[in-house]
């Protein structure tokens, strides 16, 4: 499904991934795993297709497709999906409103009809039920004043609305309580098929007891310096990320 | 000849023509020798710094429109709120047009100054409100006044809550090369009584015109009104606001500025307190490009205590239009207990795009409190990309945020219709069709 060949990408004249390589089929979870600065999020970005990233080597491929000339906008309405790890703030505009806003126009890029108001009115509370969320949060201007918790589960609220293929989630795990990380791993598990796949990226491992991975990546310094199956987490988490600095 | 000297040319003859024994001969005596020693308002005053009126001073305006410029209203339907029911004071290239209006006396006045200034029935009011609150210093306001002789007026008796919205609508046929207008409108609200007036000036063609409006609007105590500016003209509309509201104990009053179009828009508003528990609201969008200006000079005379004053105020510039907001608050040393804010928030759209921001606050009162904020910023880049990963497209993002960026001031208007319709006017203006009906 999604063919990361050879990818390197800079902000400005640094270079933050160096040749990255990964291959996910539908139906699989990957984890990427690093600790701070190894260019996680860097690749997230790149993949959403964040203009502040210039890619300079290598490609994305999803389906065949190479994103490179494609638009944020484009490539989610070809099914990637980004949960930020900072979901932005955007006073005025309400939950339930921006949701409209981003199917219909995905559906309109798709040459689809809008959906119509009483099916994405029954559409928004099952997903929301999903999630648990509550049905006042969502006439609330997005994120605006949302604790952290409620902002991660949002974005995978957003995720159950969009119906990504492929959904990459930017540390979903940080700034959640126990409850918080049960309840947004559950959402991502109901939403998991063989049809889509999901790209995980942490720091720790605690999310990966939740949303159990068929693949852990390590990267460090923009490049992934080891490939396992779920236990290379269980490794991470008790040898620590010196263990891998040292083998490299 | 100058446009100055043709005015003052013109005088003798605009008096002879409505009656140069009327009551108000010394109030535009006096009037236009004020407007002879200022002259028009030049960039060397401190309140004019940043808006000349040179290049439109150039255009020979007739200062007499013709009469009979008739429309349909079919071609102008447009530009009503014609979903609901209002009332209507029509004016079509300066002059009343019955045939678009739907006046009343029934119960309240909406109908012309010419017949308030000239029968005698309405001398009293006249006497007690006509050019009261008005400046008699400014040389704009004096220009106006000294010709004032049609426009809107309104009086709304004690008690009365106004059944609909009132339309006050200057139309410019472009029948002439190129037109000047000072309409006059004066607005009184009875004790408790409410009232929603929506003024509109338009052009139906490109040839230029110069509004220079004045409206004195008087709430008596406990009054609420709400009056909504939209200000959507061509591109070679210009138009010079003059607006002084006087208010009495506890009432209300809003003035909601609607700049979308036009060439040059200078808004003059200025409240003026005389009495407690007055509450003032100004409120502004300005959405503009190419080489649009649009400048709020705004005014509140905080004299009494325990008064309030909100100033909020939107804009948007893109291209090389240009803006100016210049908010003075003034807070004499009487008015303790003020609380007096305002704000004036900017999205600069393009690198030759400017505004001018400035707010003035001259507080003699010690246990008030007072809070003015300006943020000039750009669009956020990061919500742009949030939006977009959602499947939102660049423009419709854009104009998503533009319309959140605005939202606080649409939800003031509390005219369902006039809220839609604002909406819409401003979806066309980021070129984009979407409902956003947040």
């Amino acid at each position: 499904m999604l063919s990361i060949k050879n990818l390197h990408a800079s902000i400005g004249d640094k270079e933050i991934l160096r040749g990255i390589n990964i291959e996910v089929n539908a139906g699989e979870v990957h984890a990427i795993m690093g600790p701070n600065g190894s260019g996680k999020s860097t690749l997230s970005a790149v993949i959403a297709g964040n203009e502040n990233y210039e890619v300079t080597d290598g490609s994305v491929v999803l389906d065949g497709e190479d994103l490179a000339d494609l638009a944020p906008e484009e490539r989610a309405h070809r099914g990637v999906f980004l949960s930020f790890q900072y979901p932005v703030e955007i006073p005025g505009v309400s939950v339930t409103n921006f949701m409209r806003t981003a199917i219909n126009e995905t559906r309109k890029a798709q040459g689809k009809d809008e959906m119509p108001a009483n099916e994405m009115l029954k559409f928004i509370r099952e997903k929301s039920e999903l999630l648990e969320i509550d049905r006042k949060f969502l006439s609330r201007s997005l994120n605006e004043g949302f604790s952290g918790g409620e902002k991660k589960r949002n974005e995978i609220f957003q995720m159950a609305m969009l119906e990504p293929k492929l959904a990459i989630l930017d540390e979903t795990d940080s700034g959640l309580d126990i409850d918080a990380l049960r309840i947004v791993a559950n959402g991502v598990n109901k939403l998991k098929s063989k049809d889509n796949a999901v790209i995980v990226i942490t720091h720790y491992q605690r999310l990966l007891d939740y949303i159990v991975p068929d693949f852990v990546h390590v990267l460090l310094d923009g490049k992934i310096v080891k490939s396992g199956g779920k236990e290379l987490a269980y490794e991470l988490e008790e040898k620590g990320y010196d263990w891998i600095k040292a083998e490299n | 000849m100058e446009l100055k000297e043709k005015l003052l040319s013109s005088f003798m003859a605009f008096e002879e023509k409505i009656d140069v024994h009327s009551e108000l001969h010394d109030v535009r005596t006096t009037a236009i020798k004020n407007f002879e020693n200022k002259g028009f308002p030049t960039k060397k005053e401190e309140a004019w710094k940043y808006t000349s009126l040179n290049s439109i001073l150039k255009n020979d305006y007739s200062v007499f429109p013709k009469r009979d410029n008739s429309i349909e209203f079919k071609d102008v339907k447009k530009f009503f709120i014609h979903e609901i029911d209002t009332y209507k004071v029509i004016f079509v290239d300066g002059i009343f047009s019955s045939f678009l209006s739907a006046t009343t006396h029934d119960g309240l006045d909406v109908c012309l100054m010419s017949s308030a200034l000239n029968k005698p029935k309405y001398k009293i009011i006249i006497d007690e409100y006509f050019n009261k609150i008005a400046s008699k210093d400014e040389s704009l306001t004096s220009l106006n006044t000294a010709f004032a002789n049609e426009g809107a007026y309104v009086n709304i008796p004690k008690s009365k809550v106004v059944d609909k919205p009132i339309e006050i609508i200057y139309f410019s046929t472009g029948s002439e090369a190129a037109l000047l207008v000072q309409p006059r409108n004066l607005v009184i609200v009875g004790e408790n009584a409410h009232v929603q007036i929506i003024e509109r000036h338009q052009s139906l063609n490109e040839n230029p015109v110069l509004t220079n409006s004045v409206t004195e609007i008087f709430a008596q105590k406990r009054a609420v009104v709400d009056y909504y500016k939209i200000q959507n003209d061509n591109l070679e509309a210009n138009l010079i606001d003059n607006t002084f509201v006087s208010q009495k104990q506890n009432s209300i009053v809003s003035v909601n500025t609607f700049s979308f179009g036009g060439n040059l828009t200078r808004n003059n508003l200025n409240f003026y307190h005389f009495g407690e528990g007055i509450v003032s609201h100004l409120n502004g969008i300005t959405i503009i490009g190419e080489k649009q200006h649009v400048d709020h000079y705004t005014l509140v005379q905080h004299a009494t205590p325990n008064c309030e004053s909100h100033q909020d105020y939107k804009g948007i510039f893109s291209d090389r239009s240009t803006g100016v907001f210049n908010g003075k608050i003034f807070v004499e040393k009487e008015a303790q207990k003020t609380n007096a804010f305002q704000k004036s928030n900017n999205i600069l759209l393009s690198d030759k795009a400017t505004i001018n921001a400035k707010p003035q606050l001259e507080i003699f009162a010690d246990d008030v409190k007072c809070s003015h904020g300006c943020t000039i910023g750009q669009l956020d880049e990061t919500a742009m990309f949030y939006m977009q990963s959602r499947g939102i497209p660049k423009k419709e993002a854009k104009a998503l945020l533009m319309y959140a960026f605005s939202n606080a001031v649409i939800e003031s208007i509390k005219i369902p219709e006039l809220k839609q319709r604002i909406t819409k006017i401003i979806a066309t203006k980021l070129g984009v069709k979407m409902g956003f009906d947040l």
